[in-house]
């Protein structure tokens, strides 16, 4: 806003040096030798490290955000071992005292490869004698155990009645294929970190992440450290959308500061960002749907190919359990595969692994309203999943918003409002399933009655305004008096990342929890000062209140009052809250897009779009519609232009944001939100978390506005220009 | 090489330094001159976080050299609060929750300024081709447009 908040890149300490990551120029290639002894005779070069500088892991799972990872891949993943596995794979660090003199450091440094056959596509790395990635990876989860490695990480599926029973009930059946290219969660703030190791080993270290915690987990592991001994501070975050779970360049920096006895900062370029980050999945989906002539979903089947990039680990579960989450259908069978190529491995990105079978199946729900003759929301309301619903992944759904942001958007000036030719509408649902966790914050009263809040989970878009707003309201203070931070790790217990839409439901969650102990104590302290026994004081309306006879001989005293005379009085106050929160309630959405489609170039313009999502209870609605708005958005670019593409080399042709085309503000046009409020009755406020639904719904909804406008279902993203274009002229529909 | 000395104004103050070749002005003004309000998120010239004014136009710093700037005129976002009070640009972000992350935000409100400086009544349709040099992924622009073409209606007003 002033130029002064503090991002990754922007800390700075005295005698820093610069870290800089050669990579690896081949897909795949096996690393014979790497020989740094001239780069370290480099004057300037303070420090090199390679695979020798990490200790090798076992086989390890560990949850990363919504989806799961292995240390084992994690050591490997910041820098590789035996082989590099995609293109822009790190192979070594050094750290120099400048820019010039690093990046000569990084050509002097001689890397012998065997350059292996790749693969990039998931379908040809499924297939049998496709080059291996990994020869001890076998697909977990089928049965008999395979005795042969293959590229296949893992199967796995949800199964609820009995989808060829329904199949049989079934008076439509409508089956098609989809393939979506990866694409990247495009935070506009690159990698960044800045470490330093003193002489005892203890470690403090600056990054950019959506948990602190989780990175000072991981580093401790991959440098063989105690936790207590790190501390990691977050930065202002540029963005994350789940890009930001992981370690990159932490471990580097600090096994580099290590080494030179000296900080080391790093930071990415946007070329390393694309190359060496995490990007979602692409992936191929294939979908079958029965449904009787009525409209009455009765059987639905899914197969979902992920791509995990290098190593296993993509979010195809959550992709399974999302597919048909928002209809009640008595069979549902989705079976999926986490499939490893030469890519980088993906990280979360926003509703991990849902927008993609989502948009499959919404697309098929389309097609089905189109050859049943029904209105696409009739069709959905019929079937919406409501209180009571069992979904296919396992949870019987309590209140729950679809049917009330269908009906939302039904009744919107937008949806009744004529189209002209080449212009098309589509709808289509989303949700995700939310996530809790473990959540530390504290409460500190200060002496003027001024409270500072602390909590551990980075805030990436408006997190510190709505838990200042309920400790205001917790605490009866005006909400200007309530100084939200982020603390580091050493200030608070552990907190879990920022991610799942998790971090404004739970930490409110634990903030009620801290502000109860204040309350709490602050009576017990009134009790002590009137000489009252606990049923003649309450708490109410930001003050402790004396009771009956005893009112007419003291006055209610306020947090500020009891501030002033602690010091005579019970010492500082101050409460924590320490949760496990448990209750997330799933959020659902419903999108409506206009589009136009020009004949000549093939180029799809959104001309309007509204966003119905339940909330529960929108803490702070400005930001809430925010969430909307840049979920709708993201989903338009990975609908129509985002994509990851490779050339026959195996190396990414476009790894910047010229060639790389997110939308910009001429691409799309308002977005209207429209907030549905469905109380999560597991929340105190009835919160629902809302960051990450948004992004599910566009891909379905702007397929199915793209068939409107030009009769073609499309079954690919993204929805490209020069694809739009071939599909008119093959069919004839755009001659003059 | 040895390095070349540069004389320049910085919102409004005097400035010299010493510059390498190859060393863009953004490196100079986050590097040497500490002020880290300027964004680095592509060095290409496509995300617009790095935007400043330079004798008045709208330019992406991490394009410009340091030693191009030599007797010119540099205003960045840290020049754009006037002492205690917010730039009407600034005032209507806050108040619109214009923003999420924050990383776009310097650059967004120096390229608005630039913008309502040349046209004080703009359309939306202006305000979007204008900011289209500016990428943001948090917001999906929505906010944005409104709150530059808010703080358009509060700065005519005067």
């Amino acid at each position: 806003m002033t130029g002064r908040a503090r991002f990754g890149a922007d800390y700075n300490l005295p005698g820093q040096l610069v870290g800089r990551v050669l990579r690896s120029p081949h897909p795949h290639a096996r690393i014979v030798s790497i020989d740094t002894s001239k780069a370290e005779a480099l004057p300037g070069v303070k420090a090199v490290v390679t695979r020798a500088d990490f200790a090798d892991q076992p086989s390890e799972f560990i949850p990363a955000g919504e989806m799961m990872m292995n240390y084992k891949d994690v050591v490997r993943n910041v820098m590789a071992r035996e082989k590099a596995l995609y293109e822009g794979h790190a192979v070594a660090a050094v750290a120099a005292t400048s820019v010039a003199i690093a990046r000569k450091a990084l050509k002097l440094i001689d890397v012998k490869y065997e350059v292996l056959p790749h693969v990039i596509d998931v379908v040809e790395a499924m297939r049998p004698g496709a080059p291996l990635l990994h020869d001890d990876l076998f697909t977990a989860g089928v049965e008999p155990k395979p005795d042969k490695p293959s590229n296949i990480a893992k199967r796995l599926e949800i199964k609820v009645g009995d989808v060829e029973a329904g199949f049989k009930k079934a008076d439509l059946i409508v089956e098609r294929e989809f393939k979506t290219a990866p694409v990247h969660q495009g935070y506009i703030e690159p990698h960044a970190a800045l470490a330093t190791v003193s002489e005892d080993g203890s470690v403090e270290l600056w990054t950019t992440t959506q948990g602190h915690f989780i990175v000072r987990a991981h580093c401790a592991r991959l440098l063989g450290l105690d936790m207590g001994k790190v501390r990691v501070t977050a930065t202002e975050i540029g963005g994350g959308f789940g890009g930001k779970t992981v370690v990159y360049l932490e471990p580097l920096a600090i096994a580099l500061s290590k080494k030179a006895k000296r900080p080391v900062k790093m930071v990415m370029s946007r070329e390393e960002v694309f190359k060496a980050s995490g990007p979602t999945s692409g992936a191929t989906v294939r979908v079958k749907m029965g449904a009787t002539r009525d409209g009455k979903f009765v059987a639905g089947f899914a197969e979902l190919k992920y791509q995990a990039g290098a190593f296993q680990g993509s979010p195809v579960q959550p992709g399974t359990m999302c597919a048909y989450a928002p209809y009640d259908i008595e069979n549902v069978h989705v079976i999926g595969y986490d499939v490893v190529s030469n890519r980088p491995k993906v990280a979360a990105y926003r509703a991990p692994g849902a927008p993609i079978s989502e948009y499959a199946v919404e697309s098929v729900v389309d097609e089905i309203a189109k050859k049943l003759g029904l209105d696409p929301i009739e069709l959905r309301m019929m079937n919406a999943a409501h209180e009571g619903t069992k979904a296919a992944y396992g949870p019987k759904f309590g209140p729950i918003g679809l049917e009330e942001t269908l009906n939302s958007i039904k009744k919107t000036e937008h949806w009744n409002t004529p189209l002209r030719k080449w212009q098309g509408r589509g709808v289509a649902s989303g949700f995700w399933f939310n996530i809790g966790g473990e959540t530390s914050v504290s409460l500190t009263v200060n002496e003027d009655g001024t409270i500072s809040l602390m909590a551990g989970t980075p805030d990436i878009g408006g997190l510190r305004a709505a838990l200042a707003s309920v400790a205001a309201d917790e605490l009866g203070v005006p909400v200007e008096k309530v100084r939200p931070i982020i603390g580091d790790t050493g200030s608070l217990g552990f907190n879990f990342l920022t991610g799942g839409s998790r971090s404004a439901f739970s930490g409110s969650m634990a903030i009620v929890e801290a502000a109860k102990q204040i309350k709490s104590e602050l009576v017990a302290r009134a009790c002590k000062l009137w000489e009252a026994k606990p049923d003649q004081v309450e708490w109410k309306d930001g003050a402790v209140r004396p009771l009956g006879a005893l009112a007419e001989k003291v006055k209610p005293m306020t947090i500020a009052e009891f501030a002033k005379i602690s010091g005579k009085l019970g010492g500082p106050i101050g409460g924590v809250g320490r949760i496990n929160a448990q209750g997330a309630g799933p959020s659902f959405g419903t999108h409506l897009v206009d589009l136009e489609v020009d004949p000549e170039t093939g180029r799809t313009t959104i001309l309007r779009y509204t966003v119905a999502q339940d909330a529960g209870k929108a803490l702070h609605p400005a930001y809430v519609e925010g969430q909307f708005q840049g979920g709708a958005v993201q989903g338009i670019g990975w609908a129509l232009n985002e994509e990851y593409i490779y050339g026959e080399d195996g190396k990414l042709q476009n790894a910047g944001f010229l060639d790389y085309r997110m939308p910009v503000a001429s691409d799309v046009p308002m977005i209207d939100a429209i907030l549905v409020e469905v109380a999560n009755p597991k929340h105190p406020y009835g919160v629902r978390g809302v960051g990450e639904t948004p992004i599910v719904p566009p891909l379905g909804a702007i397929a199915n506005a793209m068939e409107n406008a030009t009769g073609i279902r499309f079954t690919e993203l993204p929805m490209s220009p020069p694809k739009v274009l071939k599909a008119l002229t093959d069919k004839g529909l755009n001659k003059a | 090489m040895a390095k070349h000395h540069i004389e320049a104004t910085v919102n409004g103050d005097a400035v010299e330094f010493l510059c390498e070749t190859e060393e863009t002005l953004l490196d100079v003004l986050r590097d040497t001159l500490n002020l880290t309000g300027s964004k680095e998120g592509c060095s290409s010239g496509d995300c617009g976080a790095c935007s400043v004014l330079l004798d008045g136009r709208l330019v992406c710093s991490c394009l410009v050299l340091g030693c191009e700037v030599s007797g010119r005129k540099i205003e960045t976002i840290e020049g754009m609060a006037k002492g205690e009070s917010l730039h009407p640009l600034q005032q209507q972000f806050l108040k619109s929750a214009a923003l999420q992350c924050g990383i776009c935000t310097p650059g967004v409100l120096v390229a608005s300024k630039a913008l309502l400086e040349r046209s004080p009544n703009p359309t939306e349709t202006e305000v979007r081709y204008w900011l289209a040099g500016n990428l943001c992924r948090c917001t999906g622009y929505d906010k944005i447009v409104s709150a530059v073409m808010d703080a358009a209606a509060v700065m005519r007003k005067g």
